[in-house]
């Protein structure tokens, strides 16, 4: 595949699993939650290379998912004991991600890890980064963990379908009938993690956010059913992402950059133009609802 | 038998205690409100039972075993304002919601679950909403596909959280006689309320809560004046003449 192929559908597979694992992360109103992973996991990225001397991708996914699965319980942790909610988030995600900078500054520093390049992704060096897989040949080892990820990040979703919409919906009920609301919180965490951790080459941790929330808040304004929020969602994460990288080579800009810029104008023309929450809407037409 | 025995329950909420050494007993059938002060533990008490909130001490058994063993027979109808009505789901959907538990991991939904789902809808003079969005609908509304959503799970205990606060008129009649049916079927329900002028006229045994309880019994000869004060203490404002 040429190099453009392979940045645009390392891009693609960010927006893709960015895309669904979003839709529940807004749905649990839990996007703070995505800005402090998508920090956290750098200290467990720090710390896998520390522990194994390698910039090894299976141990960054490790260090990454103990890393938010340590953030979420903490985040829990505090809030249980009368810390406001947004205040735990904020106290844990900060201390976690400084002691991950400090770490990179002193002892990685002149190794193949940077703060930049953690914060900002390089997309532009993944074409080069390549493993050898039997019987499929080369590939970049960033797509490569982007796609065993999506695969999880699919599987889990489609396998626990109802589980997610009751307890997304109403915990109280789920809890009631059974299902363990704690397991699939923290199960979800973990999901955040892996997804964060693997659009780390691509767009960087901080970036990922974007990827994260704005193609999910988008395709809430266009549905009210939540199988076509996860498609929709995933295909505005695809859109930005390949609309981000023209935008940058139209420019000569920062590849991530634009890509969190394009999840930003889907956005706004998902709130001008959705047909039920538009603004547009409101004016073209008055407000009727269908009689089923 | 007993349906549901508590005893010596208590349970605080951020270091505040809000129930003290509750204890009481319901027998099936009963038709039972739930009535006291504002912040008397009601809703809490619901939890703790549901273990939806944890104990402090106590023992709750439901049909002589335990909740995590019975779970299948109970029901449980959280107040309409703990969920997000925003949620891109339609009334169907959320009826069918009280199916998971016996649809079981790994699998989904079928075509019998629907027809279930629908039926409750049906019961509940709902069956021309099931594919609404649940933001489009009433207030009112919104209790009733709740109701079903509790119908279907056809569980022998029922616990419910303020089913009939701030309903329509037909919303409240539609849910009082989906009670009386449940009671004649011989199914046990628990409802919060907070009307007190309708107390008498729907409910057959209330339990007065006032963080411990105050009087719990059939409500001809528990549901007195002098009960009722010494429940809400000084904050009762009205009270008909007992």
């Amino acid at each position: 595949m040429s190099y453009t192929g392979w940045i645009l559908l390392t891009a693609s597979l960010v927006g893709l699993s960015c895309g669904l694992v979003g839709v529940f992360l807004i749905l649990r109103r839990m996007a703070m939650m995505a800005d402090a992973i998508s920090h956290t996991v750098l200290l467990g990225i720090v710390t896998a290379f520390l522990i194994t001397r390698e910039l090894s991708g299976g141990h960054m996914l490790i260090g990454a998912i103990i890393a938010g699965s340590l953030t979420a319980v903490l985040v829990q942790w505090f809030h249980a004991r009368g810390v406001q909610q947004e205040a735990a988030i904020g106290v844990v995600f900060t201390t976690l991600f400084a002691i991950g900078v400090i770490l990179i500054a002193t002892q990685v520093g002149n190794a193949h890890l940077d703060v930049k390049h953690a914060l900002m992704g390089e997309i532009t060096f993944v074409p080069w980064n390549v493993i050898e897989l039997p019987g499929i040949g080369e590939i970049p080892e960033a797509t490569f963990i982007l796609l065993l990820v999506l695969s999880v990040v699919l599987i889990v979703i489609l396998a626990f379908y109802k589980e997610w919409k009751i307890t997304s919906f109403d915990p109280g009920l789920a809890a009631s009938i059974g299902i363990p609301v704690v397991f699939m919180h923290y199960l979800f965490m973990s999901l955040v993690s892996v997804t964060t951790v693997a659009a780390f080459d691509a767009v960087g941790a901080i970036m990922v956010v974007a990827m994260l929330i704005t193609p999910a808040a988008s395709a809430y304004l266009w549905t009210d059913r939540l199988s076509v929020m996860l498609v929709l969602s995933s295909s505005f994460g695809v859109v930005s992402a390949v609309v981000g990288y023209y935008i940058a080579v139209w420019l000569d800009t920062s590849i991530s950059g634009s890509m969190a810029f394009a999840t930003g104008i889907v956005f706004l023309i998902s709130f001008l133009c959705s047909p039920k929450h538009g603004l547009l809407a409101r004016y073209v037409k008055p407000v009727t609802m269908s009689d089923s | 038998m007993t349906v549901l025995a508590v005893h010596g329950l208590s349970a605080s909420y951020r270091k505040n205690k809000v129930l003290h050494d509750v204890t009481f007993n319901v027998e099936p059938g009963s038709l039972t409100s739930i009535v006291g002060p504002n912040g008397a533990g009601k809703s809490t008490l619901l939890k703790v039972m549901l273990e939806l909130h944890p104990k402090l001490s106590g023992t709750v058994s439901f049909f002589g075993s335990t909740h995590s063993k019975m779970k299948k027979r109970i029901g449980y109808v959280p107040q309409r304002g703990s969920v997000d009505w925003d949620f891109p789901t339609n009334a169907l959907d959320v009826v069918m919601m009280g199916l998971y538990g016996q649809v079981g991991w790994l699998k989904w939904p079928n075509r019998s679950h629907k027809e279930k789902a629908l039926a409750s809808l049906e019961q509940m003079g709902m069956a021309d909403f099931a594919e609404r969005q649940i933001s489009q609908l009433s207030g009112g509304q919104q209790q009733r596909v709740f109701l079903a959503r509790a119908l279907v799970q056809d569980a022998d205990l029922y616990f419910m959280d303020e089913p009939l606060a701030g309903v329509d008129a037909a919303t409240e009649r539609a849910i009082m006689t989906t009670l009386k049916e449940l009671k004649e079927k011989g199914k046990t329900v628990m409802v919060v309320h907070h009307d007190l002028q309708t107390v008498e006229d729907y409910f057959d045994h209330v339990l007065l809560l006032n963080r411990t309880v105050v009087a719990h019994g059939k409500t001809q000869d528990v549901f007195t004046k002098d009960n009722v004060y010494r429940a809400y203490g000084g904050t009762l404002r009205w009270m008909r003449e007992a």
